[in-house]
């Protein structure tokens, strides 16, 4: 796979559980435990310096200040021994000269930044005592503490309810304005991505299928997988059964010759099965990896049907 | 905890009387706690025996006074009665706490620092450390406390410091693995790696993150363990290993007690209640700490 982010700009990582969206991003932080995982090839390019290939220590010093990440579960992402106060306040000083006073300083500002009420008192208390809601905001004010160039969104809103996501994404759109950060949103939820973001990669198997601009991928979608995803979604007008990809992702310790999603795929062929679709590119930054979706061949969709 | 949390409205909460309610619920809980409490208060009372010790014996511990050995309890301002030298037993046993509180304090000490330092590295980098670290605690666990001690004592010869150093030592391994079980739970936790995410080396993930999230069943361990070394310590005196006549010991006083059993059966009765009591009072104020500080865990 293969993706490029400006600053300030956001790209989305879409795909169903199991596609390798936060493999992707533990792999960008270095954080990959190893073993059993190990970065074979390719690179990863960060403001000009090749993350594959710095030290531990190099990528300590990136790591929270230059990218930051912010968590599925923010139930479960704070340290529940400490206050609040304290983690904002650890690593802001773990990768910036202050002392003590100016942290605590800034650890308020951040609060404030994310809205939270209060935040002299809220920063003496313990994880236990926020919401979810609260604790994610906690969350983002540590993870933008240090004013990263990017942020790493793994799936930030999928544990907190609906009224409560759309304010975390609110509060996200407005900080990455102010601040002017790259956000990486990786998602099953097509919604935040229409919301948020200005590119977006359909991820299956670990590969890229699809890899275009919102606006392309919702007026125009090419690869099949992407047409299952959106199909599934509940619209206005979704009547009965939702439809849903029959099937299951492929298990990837077995060899697969072909396309990892002819199996699943309505329109595979034979060809399909035996030989594996480069991604390439059929219009104007849209690329896709189909054998029927080049630039003078379309397949024709057909409706998203209910299935067992 | 985190299902209560999640009812409570952020604001609504009255901030003043939240604060610091983390330690307050453990001390009400504990406080609450019969039992516990009966254990706090022989912890403190043995405290004061200690501290107070010079103000509190009747007599020098050490007096001899051997016109007047073995009397009977009560005779002549001798509260417990006089051991087969004519010491006052009620002194000696006084006298006798601070050996048994210093032992189980120090060597509790001891062994827990080393058993955590560790626990914390085989159960954190896990593999051929884990490996290393645990065989050898396996072999220390293998071997009979009381040969290990007779081996260090051989080798160092006896004294107040060979015992804490050999009971300390004996106590490593238990403090090993519970450390590396809980730190096998604790570093799978997410807020372990939101923290790795944020830049933070090993060491500070080590000691500010992972160690704060196992104190509670380590305190839990020690507070029992200082009843086993105490037992240790008087086991140790018995058998002449431990600290050195004429210094009292309850273990010593017990020993000497043993020869006059039929006799004068007040020595050993006497430093074996002291015995009884004092191990009692920690397993008591261990059991109600650990329903105190997590109701679910079990040690």
């Amino acid at each position: 796979m293969s993706f490029d982010l400006r600053q300030g700009e956001t790209i989305g990582i879409v795909g169903e559980s199991g596609s390798g969206k936060s493999v992707t991003s533990t792999a960008i932080l270095g954080l990959i435990p190893s073993p059993p995982g190990k970065i074979e090839r390719g690179s990863i390019v960060f403001e000009g310096k090749d993350l594959t290939k710095l030290s531990q220590d190099e990528m300590r010093k990136i790591r929270g200040n230059e990218i930051s990440m912010i968590f599925q579960d923010p139930m479960t992402s704070l340290n529940p021994v400490f206050t609040v106060g304290n983690q904002i306040i650890e690593v802001i000083r773990l990768h910036q000269q202050v002392n003590k006073k100016e942290a605590r300083t800034r650890a308020i500002e951040m609060l404030k930044l994310v809205g939270i009420p209060e935040p002299e008192k809220r920063l003496e208390q313990y994880p236990h005592e926020f919401s979810g809601g609260m604790r994610q905001r906690v969350m983002i004010a540590i993870a933008l503490a240090c004013n990263p160039k990017l942020l790493i969104a793994d799936e930030p809103t999928t544990a907190l309810d609906v009224t409560v996501q759309a304010q975390i994404l609110e509060l996200m759109k407005k900080l990455q304005v102010d601040l002017k950060t790259s956000i990486i949103m990786i998602t099953h939820d097509l919604g935040v991505v229409w919301e948020s973001c200005q590119k977006v990669l359909v991820m299956y198997a670990g590969n890229t299928v699809e890899y275009a601009n919102v606006e392309d991928l919702y007026q125009n979608p090419l690869h099949p997988y992407t047409w299952g995803l959106l199909d599934s979604q509940i619209k206005s007008d979704t009547v009965g059964k939702l439809p849903s990809i029959p099937g299951n992702p492929p298990d990837l310790r077995n060899e697969i010759a072909g396309c990892y999603f002819a199996p699943r795929c309505a329109y595979a062929q034979e060809k399909c099965f035996t030989e594996r679709p480069p991604l390439v590119e059929v219009s104007l930054e849209h690329m896709v990896a189909c054998h029927f979706q080049t630039a003078d061949h379309r397949l024709k969709r057909e409706g998203g049907e209910a299935s067992e | 905890m985190s299902n209560q949390a999640q009812n409570i409205s952020p604001v609504s909460v009255p901030l003043a009387a939240k604060k610091k309610s983390k330690e307050n619920s453990v001390w009400r809980r504990l406080l609450k706690n019969k039992l516990a409490l009966v254990g706090m208060i022989i912890i403190a009372i043995m405290v004061i025996f200690s501290v107070f010790a010079p103000l509190i014996a009747t007599h020098p511990p050490n007096a001899m006074d051997l016109a007047n050995s073995l009397s009977e309890p009560g005779v002549d301002g001798h509260i417990l009665g006089t051991d087969n030298y004519g010491r006052d037993l009620f002194s000696r046993i006084i006298y006798g706490t601070q050996i048994s509180l210093i032992v189980g304090i120090f060597a509790i000490g001891l062994g827990g620092m080393i058993g955590t330092l560790l626990g914390l590295v085989a159960g954190y980098y896990g593999g051929k450390w884990d490996a290393i670290i645990m065989r050898l605690m396996d072999g220390l666990f293998a071997f009979p406390f009381i040969l290990l001690s007779i081996a260090l004592m051989t080798v160092l010869g006896a004294g107040l410091f060979n015992v804490i150093l050999a009971i300390g030592v004996a106590n490593i391994p238990g403090f090993a693995r519970i450390v590396r079980g809980q730190v096998l739970a604790v570093k799978e936790e997410e807020y372990i790696e939101v923290t790795r995410s944020l830049g933070a080396n090993h060491s500070r993930i080590i000691f500010h993150h992972i160690l704060p999230n196992c104190m509670a069943p380590i305190i839990v361990y020690a507070t029992m363990n200082v009843a086993g070394a105490i037992i240790s310590e008087a086991a140790l005196s018995f058998l002449g290993l431990g600290v050195q006549p004429p210094t009292a010991s309850w273990g010593s006083i017990l020993k000497d007690g043993k020869d006059f059993l039929v006799l004068s059966p007040h020595m050993a009765t006497f430093s074996g209640l002291a015995i009884l009591l004092s191990v009692l009072g920690f397993n008591l104020f261990g059991d109600g700490l650990r329903d105190a500080l997590d109701p679910k865990m079990k040690v």
